[in-house]
């Protein structure tokens, strides 16, 4: 095996893995798998010997005749004879040459001459219509005379017919939730994914299908990824392979707080962030990430959902540390469950397929989290001097959990819902006698709010009530957003 | 090929998995197994739909009834594909039967014929879809891009006595689909050589 095809074959098996089916074809020898036609082979040896050898074989006969082989006269009452034609997808459905009288067929154009060995060797390839008009020639003449290779010709040809473009019919993501359902109704499971769990296997299987039959094209196509930074929108370049390295780095943080390996192994980040671990790896590899990338991924991925699977109940007080704050650990699965959607649709976008939305029950609970988290961030911002100060006249600091001041939150669609946000303290209630604001948008368009992919002046929301108030949730929402 | 003695690990402890009752684990299964499933399925039924409820069924027997997979037997997918053939074929011949004697014309030849059609194709997809890459790689060029064998050769950078060889063997590979129909009850050929 040469080098490039050692790399091609080595490339599939890469592709694949996670997804180990393939027998690995690291097989340097092609004798591997020649056990096939060994008997025929010796068969083959009996009935022939040498007697296809033939003086002056070898040599490509352009002309239309020669000595032994002279050009035959047009026969009028004969149809002019035209080369068969290929056969190919379209028309497979065509009648095959009949392999009965292939022997007595008027002589083609100067049939080769070739070895008993060669012509056997071209059935394959005569099957698909693949050689020479002169070999096709060859073969059907040889066809005539022997019987071994006429009825491993008629084999081959009607495997042919087997052959038919692969459907690349993509799996509807909801049919893995129906079929989970149905098995797990029917036999209930002893150690469940945890609820909080469920979007980030859904979202995980999901981005994994979409890589499925990606090419180094797709796997090396631009990406840019987008969020906001102080306010301000801001990106960064890299690739689908980068992206998935990302992913890889940052779901990281989860698998280190469950005391599972570091997937960043030796190389160090100088800081704990999502954003200083993806840039430290990033720099750390010689060559930009390859589709390599994808198998510890979809690995980690697996034993995230198994580890928690496991901990599930005792897992509750656990929290991930992200570098400048935490997250309880179904928090952390709920945001990691929603990064895997925000970057797969970065790399559908990217490679121009479609991707839909996660299904509404996952949705809602992504929606729950930023919900949740508005209020810690409104305060931070407010320290910071980014939002309004909780000391006008309307405002009021309330004790902890009683009611405050409240945004009413209404997103539409599937996964939707409504949810009162309280302004003034992390601690307070959110509360409709105390509602001030209220802002109404689809559930897809908050999420890119969140993501950072649309500005919080721009996000097409319904709005009534205190525009200060209005224009604080709006950019708290878009701060959640990171790399 | 030799079968190999020990069954791979994955196969071994994703069967201990889902003995164990691990949801997780199903996930996995899926996966892993969904569109060889759900292929062979649609190639059989000829229909979208049923080949979603047959997948359905499929992923649900192997979660209620685990220790039915032997690893010493082969390789789990193999063993998942001729679950997914058996049971195909069972439906098929169901639905078959049933338009039959509602329509009140056609023939059982005519049903057998039809069930035997379908049966050879899907063990050829997945004899297609489970051969050497290099040999698959060779079908695709020669017959789907109608490339000649020495384009194949040269499009696969070896020389065109292997290409001539891939193309041989990877139809004598297929070929073999057809082999398992002539005997009725006979195991439908997902062995682990292919």
């Amino acid at each position: 095996m040469n080098e490039a095809e050692r790399f091609e074959a080595d490339d599939e098996h890469q592709g694949r893995e996670g997804h180990g089916e393939q027998e690995p074809y690291d097989k340097s020898s092609p004798d591997e798998y020649d056990e096939y036609d060994e008997s025929k082979e010796s068969k083959d040896k009996e009935g022939h010997g040498s007697a296809d050898t033939a003086p002056g074989a070898g040599g490509m006969n352009g002309g239309n005749g020669d000595a032994r082989h002279p050009t035959p006269e047009p026969d009028p009452d004969q149809p002019p004879r035209i080369p068969l034609p290929r056969a190919s997808v379209e028309d497979t459905g065509h009648p095959l040459p009949a392999l009965e009288g292939l022997g007595d067929v008027a002589p083609r154009p100067a049939p080769l001459v070739l070895e008993h060995r060669v012509l056997k060797s071209l059935l394959g390839a005569w099957a698909l219509a693949a050689c020479s008009p002169e070999e096709t020639a060859a073969v059907e003449e040889h066809l005539g005379g022997c019987g071994a290779c006429a009825d491993e010709a008629r084999r081959l040809r009607e495997a042919v017919g087997l052959l038919h473009p692969a459907e690349t019919l993509d799996l509807s993501p909801s049919l893995r939730a129906r079929v989970l359902e149905g098995c797990l109704e029917r036999r209930p499971p002893r150690i469940p994914v945890p609820e909080w769990a469920a979007p980030y296997d859904a979202e995980t299987a999901r981005l994994d299908a979409l890589l499925q039959d990606f090419g180094d094209a797709e796997w090396h196509a631009p990406v840019r990824l987008r969020w906001f930074r102080k306010d301000e929108p801001t990106s960064r370049r890299t690739t689908v392979a980068g992206v998935i390295a990302h992913l890889l780095t940052v779901d990281g943080l989860v698998a280190v707080a469950l005391g599972l390996r570091d997937p960043m192994g030796d190389v160090a980040a100088d800081r704990p962030t999502p954003s200083a671990r993806t840039e430290a790896y990033w720099r750390a590899s010689h060559f930009p990430p390859t589709r390599a990338v994808r198998a510890p991924w979809r690995e980690q991925t697996h034993d995230l959902v198994r580890t928690v699977s496991f901990t599930g109940g005792g897992a509750g007080n656990l929290s991930v540390p992200y570098g400048d704050f935490e997250l309880p650990l179904h928090d952390a699965m709920l945001d990691r469950a929603f990064e895997c959607w925000v970057h797969a649709e970065d790399i559908a976008e990217a490679v121009d397929y479609p991707y839909d939305p996660p299904s509404g029950r996952d949705l809602h609970r992504m929606v729950d989290l930023a919900a949740r988290m508005l209020p810690t961030v409104l305060a931070a911002r407010r320290r910071a001097g980014l939002a309004a100060p909780a000391s006008g006249a309307h405002r009021h600091l309330v004790p902890a959990g009683e009611p405050g001041r409240s945004l009413r939150l209404e997103i539409e669609g599937s996964g939707g819902g409504e949810w009162l946000i309280p302004l003034d303290s992390p601690a307070a209630v959110g509360s409709a006698e105390h509602e001030v604001a209220h802002i109404a948008l689809d559930g897809g368009e908050f999420c890119r709010l969140a993501a950072g992919h649309v500005s919080p002046t721009e996000a097409a929301a319904g709005q009534v009530g205190d525009r200060e108030a209005i224009r604080d949730v709006l950019f708290a929402a878009a701060s959640l957003s990171r790399m | 090929m030799a079968k190999n003695d020990a069954p791979p690990r994955w196969d071994r402890k994703m069967q201990q998995r889902l003995a164990r009752g691990e949801a997780a684990a199903l996930g996995e299964l899926y996966d892993r197994f969904a569109s060889l499933v759900h292929g062979l399925a649609h190639t059989v039924l000829g229909d979208e739909r049923a080949a979603d409820t047959l997948t359905r069924d499929v992923f649900a027997h192997v979660w209620e009834h685990p220790d039915t997979y032997d690893p010493k037997q082969g390789p789990l997918r193999s063993w998942v594909a001729t679950l997914t053939h058996h049971l195909a074929v069972q439906r098929l011949r169901a639905t078959e039967t049933a338009a039959l004697v509602q329509a009140g014309h056609g023939s059982t030849e005519e049903l057998e014929r039809k069930v035997r059609h379908a049966s050879v194709a899907a063990r050829a997809d997945y004899i297609v879809q489970s051969m050497p890459a290099p040999l698959r790689a060779a079908l695709e060029l020669a017959y789907f891009q109608r490339r000649d064998y020495r384009q194949t050769a040269a499009d696969l950078g070896v020389t065109e006595d292997e290409a001539r060889r891939r193309l041989r063997l990877g139809l004598q590979l297929l070929s073999t689909a057809h082999d398992a129909s002539t005997a009725p009850g006979a195991p439908p050929g997902y062995g682990g050589a292919v």
